[in-house]
């Protein structure tokens, strides 16, 4: 048991590591972030436009949005933090893993929002274009606000689903909580730094699957 | 008989869904302030006819005339035209995003852009024409299926529309709510509203209708006064239809 405590909860090297492990939880915020904005917006544009610009849009979408299902996000962003430099692009880690986690996040995103554009009735958008209503105008009054609705639990869960690999930032470099916390446990041996990364992610992420329940009960919907 | 300029003048209107035609020359016109209604069997056109009108289906051939515009000319403002006819849906079609008010007002806002304040007077007002104006802040799931059909028939009224399309407007309803629109509906044309109308409301045809077009298979077969389409019907096909209907 002293052991056990010794190794997973070391009261000195808690008191030695938390600046670090806090420091890589400022970076994994930052990233989380950054990605959930950028990933969800881009997501969103490339299924309106989907919508709108209709077949010609329709198969290089669905080749990216495959290719960015299908491969896990861990040889996404080796491939492109390795590959990049090939071709003359140099990345900072950073940058690769909010690009890479972006694109995945659009993705999902493109594809969960366009499934709630199509589940929504043609009736809906055949009522606001009887009274005049563009098709532009339909799509942001009427067609978006219903899908959207939908799309919101699924899109709750892959954005936290997502926003934890900001974890793979490790295997490039960026300072984030694994990152740090590896680095403490190579040099003490130990294993508390890896415990209180591990915390850091349960203070992290509990409050936004809070939140993410909150969005969803709150856009909960009375289904006719 | 008819006056010279009818308000909607639809000649030889023809649509396929790719090789089958389900519109074979349909000619109608419907006069100012005339109820026309609209009845026929199952899969005759009758929905596709009303469709075309506004260009939610794009007709194959022929014309359609709405207060002297060419509805099919390539040139036209199809949204302009289209908030000058309402039209009414078998299922309501209402936004269940939005309250009863919303529904109404969205319209008035985007495309007559009407500033809030004048537009909510006016969707109050065409609420309370379909004695609603009580229910203005309740949601679609919060009201009955005759209470949505009215808040519909508000969204569309409240445009001011020349003409009124209804398809099948009461038939998704229980039928002690059925009451409730045609009275909405009997409301609409004693103000003077130009009405088409498919539906199989029989006895409510027989009192507020001006004319009974019957529709079989793409074509018109047989048009009248209620009395001759109910009562005496020249064509066999009309016969059996109507006694059939009539159960
Ligand atoms: N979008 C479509 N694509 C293909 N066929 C269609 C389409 N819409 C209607 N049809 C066909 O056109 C025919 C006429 O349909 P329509 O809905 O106009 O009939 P209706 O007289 O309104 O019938 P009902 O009384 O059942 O509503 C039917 O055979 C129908 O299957
Ligand atoms: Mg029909």
């Amino acid at each position: 048991m002293e052991r056990f405590l010794d190794s997973f909860l070391n009261a000195k090297l808690i008191a030695a590591t938390w600046p670090a492990i806090l420091s890589g939880l400022v970076v994994t915020v930052e990233i989380a972030a950054l990605v959930v904005v950028t990933g969800l917006l881009l997501g969103l544009a490339l299924a309106l436009l989907r919508w709108r610009a209709g077949r010609w849009i329709g198969w290089p979408l669905m080749l990216f949005v495959d290719l960015f299902r299908a491969v896990p996000p861990l040889v996404l962003v080796l491939l492109i933090f390795f590959g990049l430099p090939n071709v003359g692009i140099e990345l900072p880690s950073f940058a690769v893993l909010w690009l890479v986690l972006s694109l995945v996040l659009a993705a999902f995103a493109e594809e969960i929002v366009w499934a709630g554009l199509i589940a929504v009735k043609r009736g809906q958008s055949e009522a606001a274009r009887s009274t005049g209503l563009s098709e532009n105008q339909t799509l942001i009054y009427v067609v978006l606000p219903q899908a959207l609705r939908l799309a919101v639990p699924p899109l709750t869960n892959r954005t936290i689903a997502i926003t934890k690999n900001t974890a793979l930032g490790t295997v490039i470099g960026v300072p984030e909580i694994i990152n740090q916390a590896t680095t403490a446990v190579s040099f003490s041996g130990n294993a508390t730094p890896l415990l209180m990364g591990a915390f850091a992610y349960l203070l992290l992420f509990v409050p936004v699957i809070g939140l993410g329940r909150w969005i969803e009960s709150r856009f909960a919907w009375r289904r006719q | 008989m008819r006056p010279p300029h009818p308000l909607l003048d639809i000649r030889g209107l023809r649509k396929s869904f790719g090789a089958v035609e389900v519109l074979k020359g349909i000619d109608l016109a419907v006069s100012p302030g005339e109820l026309v209604f609209l009845i026929g069997p199952s899969g005759s056109g009758k929905s596709t006819l009303l469709r075309c009108c506004n260009r939610l289906e794009e007709p194959s051939g022929g014309s359609i005339w709405f207060d002297g515009q060419e509805v099919l000319a390539d040139r036209i403002d199809i949204n302009a035209l289209r908030r000058r006819m309402g039209m009414v849906f078998q299922s309501f079609n209402l936004y269940p995003h939005m309250t009863a008010l919303g529904n109404v007002t969205l319209a008035l806002r985007k495309v007559l852009k009407k500033p809030r304040a004048e537009a909510e007077r006016i969707a109050l007002a065409a609420l309370e024409r379909v004695g609603l104006a009580h229910k203005a802040g309740a949601y679609p799931a919060e009201l009955s299926g005759g209470q949505q059909q009215r808040v519909a028939i508000a969204r569309a009224s409240a445009l001011e529309p020349g003409l009124m399309l209804f398809d099948e407007p009461t038939s998704a309803l229980d039928p002690e709510l059925v009451g409730s629109v045609l009275q909405a509906m009997r409301d609409m044309r004693a103000a003077g509203m130009t009405m088409l109308v498919v539906s199989h409301e029989m006895r409510f045809a027989r009192e507020a209708a001006d004319r009974v077009v019957f529709m079989d298979a793409g074509v018109i077969v047989e048009q009248g006064p209620p009395e001759q389409i109910f009562g005496a019907p020249r064509h066999e096909r009309t016969r059996a239809f109507v006694s059939e209907v009539a159960r």
